[in-house]
């Protein structure tokens, strides 16, 4: 069950061996989190991320290896998932993603669909059959991960960017269909965060890292903030930015 | 009297999915909720074959996911709602009986508020012999939590004052009392209705001559002192309460208000006696009339109203009328007073130390004001002697309530340590205030909880009873 402070015992995380999700399993297993599931692509990245929850206190943890290219069988992966659980899910963490290279991936039809499907697919997908087993354990809390650069897209990363946008919309419009459920579906927007995902990028203004946006996100999950920007002032930047005329914003450093 | 073609309604079929939260607005939860009448129809809920049948045809209403029973959803954390399963709403089942002219006794149903009673009893010249900061609970709430009053140290809790009562469990029916059956009702006594649902109860009142209180205030600089007057003088009065102030840490900190009281016999009201002698609670016309969209309760309101409630109470005043209930149900004053916290709710926290460890509640009260989290007053009182329920709050010595926002920095963390600090002197916290205390502590803090969740075996062998509470305390999980 979640707590009065909205801690979790036990969570699912899609996309579980991010390191951004690792730091937030951390932060989850202090504050009393016994069960941790962790599904990703990758079960060997997933394993160390499980022996580090295993190590940090969890009582019962586990791994769940999908395909998030295979959006046929969402619905069994999810299953599979809240299965392993094997009690009642107080949080699912969606935070799988790919970055992409757009200026070569937008020569190759099969990259872009694989880019749009990992980002925006099959999360869409996984959070219906997710927000439905919630609706019917009367309560519960999911947590998707969006980002800014799918809230002004730029040239540098516009498949990304444009997935995530997709993303983003569709879980403000899911969150609504939430309210009374008794299901609280949070938002988070992250500027460029220092991760392998972003490895050899030039760090974007505003740049943080993992543990900063794992901080900001259980003050968010204790707050019930329905949008969690880390850091918190992209809120009011992103204001601007997003009525920049163009030829501004191309121009911005990246 | 109920009519023979409604009784052959599935109440199931009568349930709403409904959003419930306790007192405090923390970790809502929907769960299908439905009114029942009598207790035949809590039967019919709690039996084998509609628990079994809604288990598998995927749960229309949702007793496969367990049931619990809710009064008037006075409990601050998560007792009274059963997330994915069925809440039955007991406030229809409200009758009040006729009242024994020579002993006190009553017979009431255990959806009847205290506030109904109250105003059928104390006409008759007759009051509940423990009564919560609150008249806005039921019987059956009252006995699932054991509430303490302020006069604990003098008349113990609720259930010392219930002579019998009637228990609908998976199992059936089952009448108990002190003599008959003590371990299920004792269990009962505190047990956060997990062992069955109180559908009946008879009460002992207590006989008053009059609806006021004469009350002595004091007001102490220091906390030492203040607890020093209670420890030495204490015993000479029925009721007694400390408010502190807890909310700065530079000035003020440890400030105590002390008011004590006795049930005002008759001739102390002269020469206004007469008609007002036994004159039924006014209803608070005060209320908040909707939740505003932030809290208004924040640390500088609270060292402001902190302030104002000291320096309005005289510094020593002895032997003042004070109308019975706005003495004992203060928090009756202002209706709806939790919606002041904001949508994100607050949780409240109270907690027991033995007698001989008056320190941890200085100790307390300089960590609460040193962490910057707000906390409004702080209400302190000592409890007598523990009545024998193994999941029943109240034990002798001090206890201290405190109430914050939910969303503040560092909250979580200060709960955890105050939690650390409290069961290793021996201590508990309230479960019916509780929305945040981590399971593995809940056994240091009431070392009997294997003999409450043996006589959970016996009455609920499959665990049918159970709420988000007892889930996130894994009370049900020690069972397999």
């Amino acid at each position: 069950m979640n707590d009065a402070f909205n801690h979790p015992q036990s969570v699912l995380v899609l996309g579980g061996s991010s390191e951004i999700a690792g730091a937030l399993v951390d932060r989850l297993v202090a504050n009393g989190c016994r069960t941790v599931i962790l599904a990703g692509r990758d079960s060997a990245a997933l394993e160390n991320a499980a022996q580090r929850a295993r190590d940090n206190g969890a009582r019962t943890v586990g791994t769940v290896v999908f395909n998030a290219l295979d959006v046929v069988h969402t619905e069994s992966a999810i299953g599979a998932c809240f299965d392993a659980v094997g009690e009642s899910v107080d949080l699912v963490l969606v935070t799988l993603g790919l970055l992409g290279h757009a200026a070569t991936d937008v020569g190759e039809a099969a990259r872009i669909v694989e880019n749009i499907t990992v980002n925006f697919v099959w999360p869409a997908a996984a959070l219906g059959s997710v927000a439905q087993r919630l609706r019917d354990q009367g309560y519960g809390r999911i947590v998707v991960f969006s980002s800014v650069a799918g809230i002004r897209i730029r040239e540098s990363n516009f498949i990304y960017g444009s997935a995530k946008s997709g993303l983003d919309g569709y879980a403000v419009g899911l969150a609504e269909t939430l309210r009374g459920s008794g299901v609280k579906l949070q938002i988070v927007r992250p500027g460029f965060v220092r991760t392998k995902m972003t490895e050899g990028l030039h760090a974007a203004p505003f740049a943080v890292d993992p543990e900063t946006v794992a901080t900001a996100v259980m003050r968010g999950i204790e707050c019930d903030q329905p949008v969690i920007w880390v850091p918190s002032t992209l809120r009011w930047i992103f204001i601007a930015l997003r009525h920049m005329p163009q030829r501004l914003w191309r121009r911005l450093p990246e | 009297v109920k009519r023979p073609e409604l009784a052959a309604i599935d109440h199931s079929q009568l349930s709403q999915p409904r959003l419930l939260t306790g007192w405090g607005h923390t970790a809502p939860a929907v769960s299908r909720v439905v009114a029942v009448d009598d207790a035949d129809d809590v039967i019919r809920l709690l039996s084998p074959e509609h628990s079994a049948k809604s288990a598998t045809d995927s749960s229309p209403d949702g007793v496969g996911h367990g049931v619990i029973a809710r009064g008037l959803g006075r409990s601050y954390g998560d007792a009274a709602q059963c997330a994915g399963g069925l809440t039955i709403d007991m406030s229809r089942i409200d009758p009040i009986g006729v009242i024994d002219p020579e002993t006190g006794s009553v017979e009431v149903g255990g959806g009847t508020s205290l506030d109904a009673l109250i105003r059928t009893s104390l006409p008759q010249g007759w009051f509940i012999a423990v009564s919560p900061g609150t008249r806005q609970v039921t019987v059956g709430g009252a006995i699932a939590a054991d509430v303490h009053g302020k006069n604990h140290h003098r008349d113990g809790s609720f259930c010392s004052s219930v002579t019998s009562l009637t228990l609908a469990t998976p199992t059936g029916i089952r009448t108990v009392g002190p003599e008959s059956d003590p371990e299920l009702f004792w269990a009962t006594a505190g047990g956060m209705g997990l062992t069955g649902v109180v559908v009946k109860a008879t009460l002992r009142l207590t006989r008053v001559e009059t609806a006021w209180v004469t009350v002595d205030t004091e007001r102490f600089a220091d906390l030492d002192d203040a607890m020093s007057a209670m420890e030495a003088t204490d015993h000479g009065y029925r009721f007694s309460v400390a408010w502190v102030d807890c909310s700065s840490h530079r000035r003020g900190a440890g400030r105590t208000v002390l008011t004590r009281g006795d049930y005002a016999p008759f001739d102390s009201l002269r020469p206004r006696a007469g008609r007002g002698a036994l004159a039924l609670p006014r209803v608070s016309r005060l209320r908040v009339p909707c939740s505003p969209p932030g809290r208004l309760v924040n640390r500088h309101s609270l060292r402001t109203f902190n302030a104002l409630w000291f320096h309005k109470s005289p510094r020593r005043r002895f032997g003042e009328l004070t109308p019975l209930t706005s003495f004992l149900h203060p928090l009756d004053g202002v209706a709806d007073w939790n919606r002041l916290y904001g949508p994100r709710g607050f949780v409240q926290y109270q907690f027991v130390v033995p007698p001989h460890h008056g320190d941890v509640v200085r100790q307390v009260i300089s960590m609460v004001a040193s962490s910057g989290v707000a906390s409004s007053m702080a209400v302190l009182k000592r409890f007598g002697p523990a009545d024998p329920g193994p999941l029943s709050f109240p034990i002798e010595g001090w206890t201290l309530a405190l109430d914050f926002p939910a969303g503040l920095i560092g909250l979580p963390a200060l709960l955890n340590r105050l939690d650390e600090l409290v069961a290793t002197h021996g201590g508990r916290v309230y479960l019916a205030k509780d929305a945040r205390l981590r399971p593995e502590l809940l056994g240091e803090m009431y070392p009997r909880l294997e003999d409450f969740v043996e006589v959970l075996r016996r009455v609920d062998p499959d665990g049918l009873l159970r709420s988000d509470l007892s889930l996130r305390l894994g009370i049900r999980t020690t069972m397999s």
